[in-house]
Formats: structure tokens, sequence, C-alpha cells
């Protein structure tokens, strides 16, 4: 099953590096990544996503809890969570196909944020399904480049990982 | 406040956290360290011979003392050298704090010379490392990482110090902290009082139960605590490899070590309980055999300081997160009233259940077979023969292979701590510097390391060490002649095909132990066997190699029968299984 595991864990170097290290080690698989400082910068809070059965998922979390510099986590995908990732992509964009795209963006509310006279490039947020979903509606001759943010999220009303 | 350079100040820490003895190799990245230790002597330093034999005497010393094990060393290969000795401290979480040299900031990042990023590299195998980047770090860090180390599970850290840290030029304000708290390490101090209950009652109302006690029982010192339980319910009990003297070896109620080579009792008990009390052990492969047909009667209790520990190949019915000392103690107290009140029916059922075990018992599976007028030494006999010349209370070391086995098997302990080996990573090559840094911490017991004529000869340059010292510890080598525990695999598994487990070349060890300025004794026949250990064990004040040429065909038995064994599935002797 697809988990999304949010840490928050000390902003000091090396932090990031024992939590891929531990991954790797200990032979479970990352899909997805993200980091950054939050609003307190001697924090960082990573997302990660990955696939795991229950036991697997729950030595994972056990195991990064035991990393000195993690300070909480959670299992995002136990409860209700909010999920977005960030995609910027470009396309070729000349002729018939230029309006064909901008009206598919608009679709999926995405944004064209740069643009030349033979490609645009387009700006598109929400879940990781809805990204790829784009992807398919899209020729797939049309594609140039493509950057995904990796996942990140959070749980849904009042609940939040803090210190 | 008073004002020190970066070097001074990291031995002053080390003093002041109560260090000591530093186990090390000096080299270009610890000059100013080596400068500074010069200028004290509150600190011993024992100069090795090669840095992962600086590594096991710190973890020897703190084995047989319950106190961190302090290693320096210098970056690049001194560093690189090290990182057997620290995977070998993290797999039985052994506390040890390892300062290594890194080359100077400003060239970290270069590939400039004996430049490796220690850090990187012994990430998997420590609970926690640093990169010191400033002086002024270093008190706070030094009582960081020996708070890491020995809190909690156990376990390496290893602190990377550039050079120009302790350059002597700059001076900086000294003020060692007495305390350090991380919001992101909390160990637990005590276990959850609601499942602590639930155990007991489970404890009160089981049939057929087992205790089988690891590591963390002596690691957390609470032998004493195990010992009052186990007595106090009547209950058989049986140790890990690393478990061993947690509870006394030679008492009734203890079956013996369970496991791949484990004995016929205490394998099939764990077999047919219908509820394990694991304590402090870790469900290792080398216990479980094939996990999905372990124990398949038994409900389990399992109480572990580690909570990645529970569940992580065998589910735990009741999961107890606690030191194990302080969970037992509160179990004990507990127990007390309700074990008074133990009824008729309840005690009957447990007599049935001795004479079960008593049954397997009668197997005498460590029975050693030898043949009229064969004069040949076994292996076994060599170890019953070394516990009656050390009366069963030497600290023992040993390396791996067969004569660990047998070292564990036929002397029986009846303390933790004195029994010192490497379980998790089986490193050959750990006997004998580790019964040098058991030697330093007990200079007036008696230090024997039983091993083997391969895994001598991995670190076998430390008997140059035992000269400086004057380390008057014992040398059993058990030698068969071969990699003994290769070639058993390859007598039983690829048809006695055994590529490259025997050596041509073995080195007279008499005359080279003697070239140190050693005692040395070869014994080829069971009539000379008693006679030359008790001779050994009584020279006191100097080390003593015997050389016990010990009948190469022998193997190790019991041993659990796999794939697809369970843990009463056991090879008893050559062809025979259950
Ligand atoms: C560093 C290291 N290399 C290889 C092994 C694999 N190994 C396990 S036991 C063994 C044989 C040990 O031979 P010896 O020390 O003579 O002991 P014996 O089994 O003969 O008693 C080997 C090679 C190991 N455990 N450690
Ligand atoms: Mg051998």
């Amino acid at each position: 099953m697809r988990r999304i595991i949010s840490v928050l864990m000390e902003n000091e170097a090396g932090a990031l590096s024992r939590v891929i290290g531990l991954f790797a080690q200990r032979n479970y698989n990352i899909e997805t990544l993200t980091v950054a400082p939050t609003e307190d910068e001697t924090l960082s809070r990573l997302t990660l996503t990955t696939f795991a059965s229950d036991e697997q998922v729950e030595q994972i979390t056990k195991q990064l809890n035991k990393l000195i510099e993690v300070v909480k986590l959670v299992d995002l995908t136990e409860g209700d969570h909010i999920e977005r990732e960030l995609m910027l992509i470009k396309v070729k964009a000349t002729g018939a196909q230029r309006a064909e795209m901008k009206r598919t963006a608009d679709i999926f509310r995405g944004q064209i944020i740069d643009v030349t006279q033979n490609a645009y490039t387009i700006q598109l947020a929400g879940t990781s399904d809805k990204l790829d979903a784009f992807l398919r509606a899209i020729p797939e001759a049309s594609v140039m480049e493509v950057v995904r943010s990796g996942v990140s999220g959070l749980s849904r009303g009042e609940k939040v990982l803090s210190t | 406040m008073e004002k020190l350079s970066g070097g001074d100040m990291l031995i002053r820490a080390l003093q002041d956290e109560g260090v000591e003895y530093v186990f090390g190799y000096p080299g270009g990245a610890v000059l100013h360290i080596y400068d500074a230790l010069f200028k004290q002597n509150r600190i011993q330093h024992v100069l090795v011979r090669h840095e992962q034999a600086a590594t096991h005497m710190a973890d020897g010393y703190a084995r047989s003392t319950g106190r961190p094990g302090v290693v320096f060393v210098t970056s690049g290969p001194g560093a690189t050298n090290a990182v057997t000795g620290i995977a070998t401290a993290y797999m039985d979480s052994i506390p040890m704090v390892v300062l290594s040299g890194q080359v100077q900031s400003h060239l970290i990042g270069t590939d400039s010379f004996q430049e490796t990023d220690m850090v990187g590299i012994s990430r998997p195998v420590v609970k926690h490392s640093f990169l010191v980047r400033s002086a002024s770090e270093l008190p706070e860090t030094i009582k960081k990482a020996f708070f890491i180390a020995t809190s909690g599970r156990p376990g390496p850290v290893v602190i990377d110090v550039p050079k120009d840290v302790t350059s002597p030029t700059e001076l900086y304000d000294y003020d060692y902290p007495e305390t350090v708290s991380m919001r992101s390490y909390s160990p637990a101090t005590k276990g959850h009082t609601g499942q602590v209950k639930k155990a007991i009652k489970m404890l009160m109302s089981c049939e057929r139960p087992m205790i089988y006690s690891g590591g963390g029982v002596v690691q957390g010192n609470a032998a004493t605590q195990l010992t009052e339980m186990t007595r106090m319910l009547g209950f058989p009990i049986t140790n890990t490899l690393m478990g061993l003297g947690a509870y006394p070896g030679t008492d009734k109620q203890f079956l013996g070590m369970l496991g791949m080579h484990g004995t016929f009792e205490a394998n099939n008990a764990m077999h047919h309980c219908d509820l394990l009390l694991a304590i402090g052990a870790r469900f290792d492969d080398r216990i479980t055999n094939t996990v999905s047909k372990f124990c398949p009667y038994a409900e389990i209790i399992h109480i572990d300081i580690d909570p990645a520990s529970i569940s992580k190949t065998v589910n735990a019915d009741v999961p107890i997160v606690g030191p194990v000392d302080a969970v037992l103690d509160e179990m004990n107290r507990l127990l007390a009233p309700e074990i008074a009140k133990r009824s008729d029916n309840q005690k009957s059922l447990l007599a049935e259940w001795w004479e079960q075990i008593e049954g397997w018992r009668r197997q005498d599976c460590l029975k050693v077979l030898r043949d009229e007028g064969d004069t040949k030494i076994k292996p076994q006999e060599a170890v019953q023969a070394l516990y009656k010349a050390t009366k069963g209370d030497a600290y023992v070391t040993s390396d791996v292979g067969q004569h660990q086995m047998f070292a564990a098997l036929y002397y029986p302990f009846d303390e933790g701590r004195k029994w010192i080996n490497s379980g998790g990573l089986g490193t050959m090559g750990f006997g004998l510097p580790a019964a040098m840094g058991a030697q330093i911490a007990h200079p007036d017991d008696l230090v024997v390391c039983i091993t083997g004529e391969g895994s001598i000869q991995m670190n076998i340059q430390e008997l140059s060490t035992c000269s400086q010292y004057g380390l008057p510890i014992k040398i059993v080598n058990l030698n068969n002649g071969s990699l003994g525990m290769v070639k058993q695999w390859q007598d039983m598994i690829y048809e006695g095909r055994h590529s490259h487990s025997y050596m041509e070349s073995l080195p007279d060890f008499v005359k080279l132990v003697e070239s140190y300025g050693h005692v040395g004794f070869k014994v080829e026949t069971i009539d000379e066997l008693e006679p030359v250990l008790n001779e050994a064990m009584a020279i006191r004040n100097k080390l003593v190699f015997v050389d016990v040429l010990v009948d190469p065909s022998e193997h190790v038995y019991p041993m659990l029968v796999a794939p697809n064994g369970s843990m009463r599935d056991m090879w008893l002797r050559k062809g025979v299984r259950t």
C-alpha cells in the first residue's frame, strides 16, 4: 500500500542522509521525497512516499523514530489528509496544438507560466494521480520535459505535527 | 571561565566524563589530540597494532564493565580500519565512543591526503555520529555522544574531528555540561504498567511457560532481577548466545543455550511452550529457524528497550517497552503475592511440564563421545578442562567458529559480563583484543580467550601490544587446522567439498608467542590436556598461549535443521537427526 510519511527533524547537516541511508540499508523503497526547513528554522519537514505493508510501515516508522535527529513523524495515510504535488511540464505548442494544449491545461487548472513561439511551460498542482492524468491527457510526443516536486502533505482538520 | 585549545578541551572533556582508558593509534589528523594526551596522566592510552583491535579492545572493556569504551583513530585508513569493530559493537548494542581525526575543515571534500568520509562510511553501523564544526562545540558534542552511547539501547557513536578543530593556537571557553537533553531523544525509563499487569496475568495462568532472555539483560544490568524472577516463578529458562550468564548456567532451571546450536531441551521447550517470556532478546534468525514454524503454541510477551525490536520478525502479543531492570523490578514486585496464591492445579501443571523437559534433558545432547583407545583431544573436552582449570570463574572471550559454540555450550557462566563474544556480526579476530580490553578493566582477574587457529591470525599482531602493557591473558587455541565451522557446513551441505577451508601453513604458535616474550604450550593428547591447562592458568603474571591440537573431524551439535525446519528439528550427531 502507498504511504505518505511526514517527518519533523532537526535541520542539521547529515540528518537527511541518515533518513535516506536508513531506507537503502533496510531495503525499503522511496517513491518520492521532499524536504525543506519549516517556519521554525531549527526544524526540517520531510515528506516521503513509499509502498509498504502494515508490518513494514510499522518497522519503518519505528526505525525512523530511532534516528536521533528525528523529532516526530506521522504516517499521513493512516488518517484523513491532504496531499499535493507540483509539476512543471514543458510541451511543444505549435499550430493547432497550441490552443488544444491551453484548453487541456485549463481543464486541469494548470497555468502556463512561460511561453515561447514553439513551447509552453505549464505549472500544475494536485494529487499525484491528477498529475498522472494530465500526462495521459496530452499527446505523448508533445512532452519535452517534466519535473515533479514529490508529494507533500498534512493531516486534515486541526491535527498538526509539531514538537 | 577556563580557556583551552580544542585538543586540550577534548582530553579534558573525556576526563570529566570519567574516562580511564583510551585505545588508539596516532596519525596526522589526531596529532594535536595526542599532544594534549601527552601533557596529562589521568587518561591512560593503550597503543594498539591495528585500529580494528582498538575498537574490539574498547568493546571488551565495555562488555566486561558496562562502561563505554573509547577509541582514537586518525583519518582515512585509521578510520576505515576501525569500521569492523564499530559494526561489531553496533550489532551487539555495546556502548562505545570513537573519536576519529578528519582532515582540516577547508580540505573536506577535496580528496585530500588521508581523507575519507567517516560519518558516511560508518553511518549504517553507528547509533549516531557527529562531525564537529568548531572547537566550541566539543564539550557539548562529547557529552551528547556519551549520553547517546550509554542510554536506551546502547551503541557506538562516532565523533569525527577535523584537525583544525583541535589546533593548539586558538583558545576557547571550557565548560563541560553536567547533563544534556535532546528534544528528539528520550529513551523509555519504565514499562507501561497496564502491559506489565497483563503479562503477570498470563504468567500466572499458562501451562507450559518458557523464559528466553538475551544480551539485553546482560547489557541492561538486569541479571539479578531476571534470576530473582525465574527462581520465584520456577519456570524453565534459556539464554541466547549473547545472554549467557544472565541466569546462572549451572542452575537446574537453566536449559542451556537455544537456537542454531542450542541444546535439545532448550529448543524443544521453546517449540512446545504455550507462553514465551522474551526479555532483552530480539528473535534473531539464528534463534527462530523458520519464522512461520516458531513457537507454534505460544503467546508471546516481549520486554525490550528498543520498540523497533518488538514485532520485527515475530509478533509479540504483549509488548513491553522499557529498560529491562526497571520492568523486571516492577514485575517482581507484582508477582510475589500472585505466586503465593498459586493453586495446586497450577503447580501440578508446571510439574508436568518439567517432567516433559526432564525427558528431553535425558537425551544428554552435549555428551562427548569418544572411541576406546582414541587419544585425540575433543574440542568439547578442552573447554570442559578449561572450565575446571579456571573453576568456572574466568572472563572468557571467544572468536568466531566452532570453538565459539563449544565455549558457549561447555563453559557454563554463572554471571553476566563474563562471556564476551561477537554474536551479532560474528567477527573473527574479536577474541584476542576483546580479552585485552577485559584484562585492562580487570587486572586481577583471569581472562581467557578461546580461539581457533583461523580467527587468532586475524588480530595476532596484538600479541605485541600485550607485551608492551604486560597483559597476562590466557589464549586457548582450539587448533583443528581448518576453518572448522566453514568445513562443517561443507561437510553437511556440500558433500564434503572443502573449498578453501583449511590452511597448510600455520605458524609454530609456541615459537611465535615466545618471540613476543610470552609463554607457549602445545598439547596433543588427552592425558596432557588437564595438567597443561592447570599449569597455564597458574601462571598469573604472563601471557600464556596454549595451542591445543583438537580432533579436526568434530562438528558442533545439536544443530537446527535448515531450511524449513522448526526449532525442534535438530541434527544431534553426524547423520542423526530428530
Ligand atoms: C572476519 C570474518 N571472516 C569470515 C568469517 C566466516 N567464518 C565463520 S567461522 C569461520 C572459521 C573460523 O575458523 P577458526 O577460527 O579456526 O575456528 P573453528 O571454526 O575452526 O573453531 C569463518 C571463516 C567470519 N565469521 N568473520
Ligand atoms: Mg580452526
